[in-house]
């Protein structure tokens, strides 16, 4: 009996860590838009589509060629980062560039309308049809831990997501663009009067959360079907980690998926009933004791 | 070269060589033309976008183009080698089911009052179906229910302009019990993961219903229900790692199958602990070699791979692969199935009016309680008054065929549709709650 409790709860940890890594990559990116340019970016699960899409044909390809394991690794990244930069420029420059400064609620329904252009687009470059990447999963292999058996390709996930998460924290805290993007964050005129400029940080903080989006999608490409439809879904988590953890703050998201993916975890295992209510009671019971999320930067007062 | 002009002169003397000595009007081959029936209008409705669009609607959709332009050539085997319906052409309209139910059901109002169709044929969801049904009714439109499988659409409600002439779900897991219980002789302990809507819902309820029937010593370990296109399932297959079942239970079908199944068996799941998807065909070719041997597999009906041998089925393999380049799988099958049986009706109607065209009462009244051959089976319009049809259905075992790299299955075991359906005027769930009375299995 205390083996067998002792290996829920290590299940539990474990899965709850895979999943808070998914939530993680594919929150971060939301986040760090929102922060800097207050927008509630809508493209962002196009830019998870195709992520995936990318990966599961670049690197699908790859490994049929039957060429090392660790390049197709480093493909998926660099593909990740081409198409984001692509798409986020496209969307930035020609898009929302037009509507800065407009009500939010425009603004998000602009990036709703070109995440449903999104969607034909994606239909009109791959057809309707689902695409597998299932060799990364097998060339990783497994952990048994007693009868649990871990996937390694999970276990690089989850290392992969702290990293990232460090990484992100470490650059907006002690690099000369993180703390220009603090200013920018904290007040955009005065960022300007200080002789920012604004427009530059924008559009390189959208590219990042573009490429942030799309390596959410190549990430988890060879754990799922890649097939239309799959941002719909992304967009609703990645929204609930996000609110919880504060809008904007990478830190949050970091927490909120943790959290979420924990109690996730523990849902599934020992009351599966309430699995899909609990990831939205938590996000609930945290917006009523703190309305602007876990981290919430103190916002300066204006005249 | 010669110039086109000297053509039409050519031309033009041979028609008037050819036809003034017989005395014919020039006008003769126009006359003909207007003597071909007038086309029998169908709107198809399926997903064309969407995520049901890959697994469902794109094989759908393939099987209603090839089987139109076959049947308008005249070349399907018999007994469906008349042109079109009845002779007449059919002129195909395509609709996208995606969209919410009442986007659903307004792009069916405008094919019965804006196009005006003469049949509707299609619907892959469930709920799509259950919106559908009392509109086809109000607006008296000879409506085909294709693929969705819920039992709700003739047992709540008699209905006189719907047909449903696919099976209805609850035979898929009445027949994947007996075969577990088959293959398995003894089984006391099972999982099931379902999706967490009413197919998912549906086929847990019936398929512990039937166990409780044929094994009632048999107890469920683990019930999990994701939610729909969740995506990620480490958790789920932790669970289902730690658990004591023989066997795992399984409605997915589509992206979540292949997803849940990549995820599975990269963490050696499917290989301890054998997997009854009853819905997993439409997914083989995809999966191949990534699902391992064992899999007991269903396809909603004998499709595909349980199709029974014939002429109807040869040819319709034959065609769909030469012009798809891709197996045809159980929607293609639906599909075929629904049109069959409406030509079946059609025509049988329009033999009882001495050859002419039959209306749609008289189109309804002919289908009611129909029998007919089908590239799968045959189907007998039993259930509903008629309007549901049931046939039998098989199982089999999953096992990847290396040599020729293609997915086969093999054990395979049939079982008649009188074993497996409720007989007529029994509600499904009460006939499985009331221990199956009335089935027949010899």
């Amino acid at each position: 009996m205390g083996v067998a409790v002792v290996l829920t709860a290590f299940a539990i940890v474990t899965d709850g860590l895979v999943y808070a890594a998914y939530l993680f990559l594919v929150a971060v990116g939301l986040t760090l838009i929102f922060g800097v340019m207050k927008i509630l970016n809508v493209t962002h699960g196009s830019f998870y589509a195709f992520g995936a899409y990318g990966a599961a044909i670049a690197v699908g390809v790859y490994f049929d060629r039957g060429l090392p394991a660790a390049g197709g690794f480093l493909l998926m990244v660099l593909v990740a980062m081409a198409i984001g930069l692509v798409l986020g420029l496209i969307l930035e420059r020609g898009l929302l560039r037009l509507v800065y400064g407009k009500d939010e609620v425009v603004v998000v329904l602009v990036t709703y309308a070109a995440f449903l252009i999104l969607e034909d687009v994606i239909q009109l470059i791959w057809g309707a049809n689902s695409y597998a990447l299932y060799q990364p999963l097998g060339v990783v292999g497994n952990v048994d831990v007693g009868p649990l058996v871990l996937s390694g390709y999970d276990i690089g996930l989850v290392a992969f997501a702290g990293l990232l998460a460090v990484a992100a924290s470490f650059a907006l805290k002690h690099t000369r663009w993180g703390r220009l993007l603090t200013v920018v964050i904290f007040d955009r005129e005065l960022a300007a009067a200080f002789g920012i400029n604004v427009s530059l940080v924008y559009t390189i903080t959208f590219v990042i959360g573009a490429m942030l989006g799309a390596l959410g999608g190549a990430t988890m490409a060879p754990k799922i079907a890649v097939t239309l439809g799959i941002g719909v879904e992304v967009i609703v988590l990645a929204f609930a980690v996000v609110a919880i953890g504060g809008m904007g703050s990478v830190e949050g998201a970091f927490l909120g998926a943790l959290i979420v993916g924990e109690c996730r975890a523990a849902a599934v295992h020992l009351a599966p009933q309430i699995e899909l209510f609990v990831i939205y009671a938590v996000m609930a019971l945290v917006l009523v004791l703190r309305p602007q999320g876990l981290f919430t930067r103190a916002q300066p007062r204006k005249i | 070269m010669r110039h086109p002009i000297l053509d039409h002169a050519c031309s033009l003397t041979l028609l008037l060589a050819a036809g003034l000595p017989l005395g014919l009007p020039p006008m003769t081959a126009g006359a003909a033309r207007a003597e071909e029936p007038a086309p029998v209008k169908i709107g198809f409705v399926t997903f064309l976008t969407g995520p049901a669009a890959a697994p469902f609607g794109i094989p759908d959709h393939y099987a209603a183009e090839l089987l139109v332009d076959q049947l308008n050539a005249g070349q399907v085997p018999v007994p469906y080698n008349r042109v079109g319906l009845g002779g007449a052409k059919i002129e195909a309209k395509f609709i996208d089911e995606a969209g919410s139910a009442a986007d659903v059901v307004t792009q069916f109002r405008n094919l019965v009052e804006r196009d005006r169709v003469d049949v509707v044929v299609g619907y892959v969801s469930s709920g799509n179906c259950l919106a559908i049904a009392p509109v086809a009714e109000e607006l008296k439109e000879l409506t085909v229910l294709d693929i969705c499988g819920t039992t709700r659409i003739f047992e709540e409600k008699p209905r006189h302009y719907v047909f449903r002439v696919n099976p209805h779900a609850t035979m898929d897991n009445v027949a994947a019990a007996k075969y577990v219980l088959d293959k398995y002789k003894d089984i006391s302990i099972y999982s099931g993961i379902n999706q967490n809507y009413a197919w998912g819902q549906d086929s847990w309820r019936d398929f512990r219903l039937a166990m409780k029937d044929l094994d009632p010593k048999a107890t469920v370990d683990k019930e999990l229900f994701p939610k729909l296109f969740a995506g990620e399932y480490g958790a789920e297959i932790s669970t289902l790692l730690t658990s004591n079942a023989q066997f795992i239970h399984s409605s997915f079908y589509d992206g979540d199958l292949e997803a849940f199944m990549y995820q599975a068996a990269a963490r050696g799941l499917p290989q301890r602990i054998p997997f009854v998807l009853t819905a997993g065909e439409t997914s083989l070719y995809r999966l191949g070699p990534k699902l391992p041997d064992g899999a007991i597999i269903g396809a909603r009906g004998p499709h595909s791979f349980f199709a029974h041998d014939s002429t109807l089925n040869t040819w319709f393999q034959k065609v769909y692969v030469d012009r798809f380049h891709d197996q045809p799988v159980y929607p293609s099958y639906d599909f075929a199935q629904s049109l069959f049986g409406l030509k079946a009706a059609w025509e049988k109607a329009q033999a009882k009016k001495g050859g002419s065209r039959p209306t749609t009462e008289e189109v309804i009244a002919a289908f009611e309680g129909i029998s007919f051959p089908t590239s799968s089976t045959t189907v007998q319009m039993t259930l509903g008054n008629g309007h549901q049809g049931i046939t039998d259905i098989a199982y089999g075992t999953y096992k990847f065929d290396k040599a020729a790299n293609k997915p086969t299955v093999v054990d395979i075991v049939r079982y008649p549709a009188e074993c497996v359906n409720p007989p007529a005027n029994v509600d499904s769930i009460a006939w499985l709650e009331g221990g199956m009375k009335g089935a027949k299995c010899d």
